[in-house]
């Protein structure tokens, strides 16, 4: 059995999750083989909750999966599929069920995913979900209802360091650490300089941030994000090493990438930490990590 | 002002198959001002049937008359003497007019025309948008006068979700990030302060459908009736 992530959090000097993204269907084959691959070369699993709205297997029955095959789950919990006597509950659940991290976040909008006629939920933002996870551990509802057996998680939440404009985005980092959120994953940086302005302001506080890799596979990954994922910004130079590889071979320079940017973060002491995300290209994490050098 | 506009007529042709007299009712007063159901439109709208039955050789009879409001009870008593004389009314009015029409003629079939959009503003000539949800615990005061509840798609109260960009939103790339609207105006009003305080959830028990008011000054007189 992996070690509770909070303890691991809390003793070493620079921790490494990665993600693993639920299947649509109930054929879980290739995800217990991600699940097998990363589980004991990362100190949590992230399993997203019908992530960019596209609807999956649960992220509770996923962070299941892993804790039978050993692994340590971090459950995501987004507040656009569920009203707060769903989230609740499924915290609840979560908890009996052997889950104790959570990372907290608002969620995509529906008109992304693959059913933009349903209705968003949104009952809850972020702050009040992190709020809410902070209650039942106190072994009180959000409706101050005292229950039998409180929940002991280890609360999580997002920033992006990356957006613009950024105080805003900062304020509600503060918010979110007050509101109970013990670390950090943010959104994918490549631009290190900028992210150690990010650092300046996280460190006044008192929480573990983790620095958010994505895997570039090809230079037009990259400006494609650049135009259109918000808070992802790939500096020039990067995108000319991706377009320079021979073809086929732009993702080995994008591995290289990553574990560059993972050793200097680690080496500088920049963050406590980094989450990978190879979405879709889970097989490809170890690679990442050994070129970081973990 | 309540914002609607007028179905496609394919859609209206097709309520109103079968039926060989209709009388379309407008309304003079939200949706005069939007261009959708005043009397200029009810009188396009009219012509229009009239013009397509005539096209397909079928007998129709179409008259419109405009009230002042159909969400009022003295001005729907002015349609008594119509409304009997026709197979179907077809109400310009949104989708609270229609129900009040058909509330007060329950002998009479009474279609909408519209479709009710939102409570909104005009921002140009012919153009307008949404600012308020009618979520019944106004906290206009803390956001600059900027709504989170209707200008954020997911009606976050504390602070931009990650999907802010540049100043715009995820969800539509042309229309502005609420969050941001709300930082910039506070920021010029030197009142940021007002975004450190973590906002509570929503008590959306005050939403519950259907929403009902009475006035303070006449509470009495309602409860009293209620009794008699």
């Amino acid at each position: 059995m992996a070690a509770a992530f909070r303890d691991v959090a809390a003793q070493k000097d620079f921790v490494v999750t990665a993600e693993v993204g639920p299947p649509k269907g109930t054929d879980v084959s290739t995800l217990v083989h991600h699940i097998e691959l990363l589980k004991d070369k990362v100190d949590g699993l992230n399993v997203t909750d019908n992530q960019s709205s596209v609807m999956r297997i649960s992220s509770l029955a996923v962070c299941r999966l892993i804790l039978d095959h050993g692994g340590e789950p971090i459950l995501q919990l987004t507040c656009r599929d569920r009203n707060r006597l769903a989230l609740q509950s499924e915290l609840l659940s979560a908890s009996v069920l052997g889950v104790q991290n959570v990372l907290c976040l608002t969620g995509d909008y529906v008109s992304v995913g693959d059913h933009p006629q349903a209705k968003p939920v949104f009952d809850l933002d972020s702050v009040q979900l992190l709020q809410t996870v902070g209650l039942l551990n106190q072994g009180k509802d959000l409706a101050d209802n005292a229950m039998q057996g409180a929940t002991d998680f280890f609360a999580g939440a997002v920033v992006t360091p990356e957006a613009d404009p950024i105080e805003p985005q900062l304020m509600k980092f503060d918010k979110k650490v007050a509101a109970g959120a013990r670390f950090f994953q943010t959104q994918a940086i490549y631009d290190l300089e900028s992210f150690k302005r990010f650092m300046d302001h996280a460190r006044k506080h008192d929480v573990k941030v983790m620095a958010g890799i994505v895997l570039l596979v090809s230079a037009g990954m990259a400006r494609y994000m650049n135009k259109n994922v918000p808070g992802i910004f790939v500096p020039d130079p990067l995108i000319q090493e991706l377009a320079a590889a021979p073809k086929g071979k732009a993702i080995e320079v994008g591995i290289r990438i990553a574990g560059r940017m993972i050793r200097q973060l680690r080496e500088e002491k920049v963050c406590d930490g980094v989450h990978v995300m190879a979405i879709g290209k889970e097989d490809r994490v170890p690679e990442i990590l050994a070129e970081g050098g973990i | 002002m309540i914002v609607a506009e007028r179905k496609p007529l394919d859609e209206i042709e097709a309520m109103l198959e079968g039926f060989q007299r209709v009388l379309v009712v407008g309304c003079g007063t939200c949706v005069a001002v939007c261009m959708a159901g005043g009397e200029k439109e009810v009188e396009l709208l009219a012509a229009e049937l009239r013009m397509k039955a005539k096209l397909r050789g079928q007998p129709r009879v179409v008259d419109e008359i405009t009230v002042t409001r159909q969400c009022d009870k003295e001005y729907l008593e002015q349609l008594a003497k119509y409304v009997d004389q026709y197979d179907v009314v077809l109400s310009a009015g949104c989708g609270a007019g229609v129900q009040f029409l058909a509330e007060r003629y329950d002998a009479a079939l009474v279609l909408p025309a519209l479709n009710t959009r939102f409570i909104g503003v005009a921002e140009g000539p012919g153009q307008w948008s949404q600012r308020c949800m009618a979520c019944s615990d106004c906290i206009l005061d803390q956001t600059g006068g900027i709504c989170p509840m209707t200008i954020c798609p997911k009606n976050v109260l504390n602070g931009p979700c990650g999907g802010t960009n540049h100043g715009k939103c995820e969800v539509d790339g042309e229309k502005d990030c609420a969050w941001t609207l709300i930082f910039r105006k506070l920021e010029k009003l030197g009142r940021l302060d007002y975004l450190r305080k973590i906002q509570p959830p929503k008590d959306y028990s005050r939403m519950t459908k259907p929403g009902r008011f009475t006035h303070a000054a006449f509470e009495q007189a309602d409860d009293q009736e209620g009794v008699s």
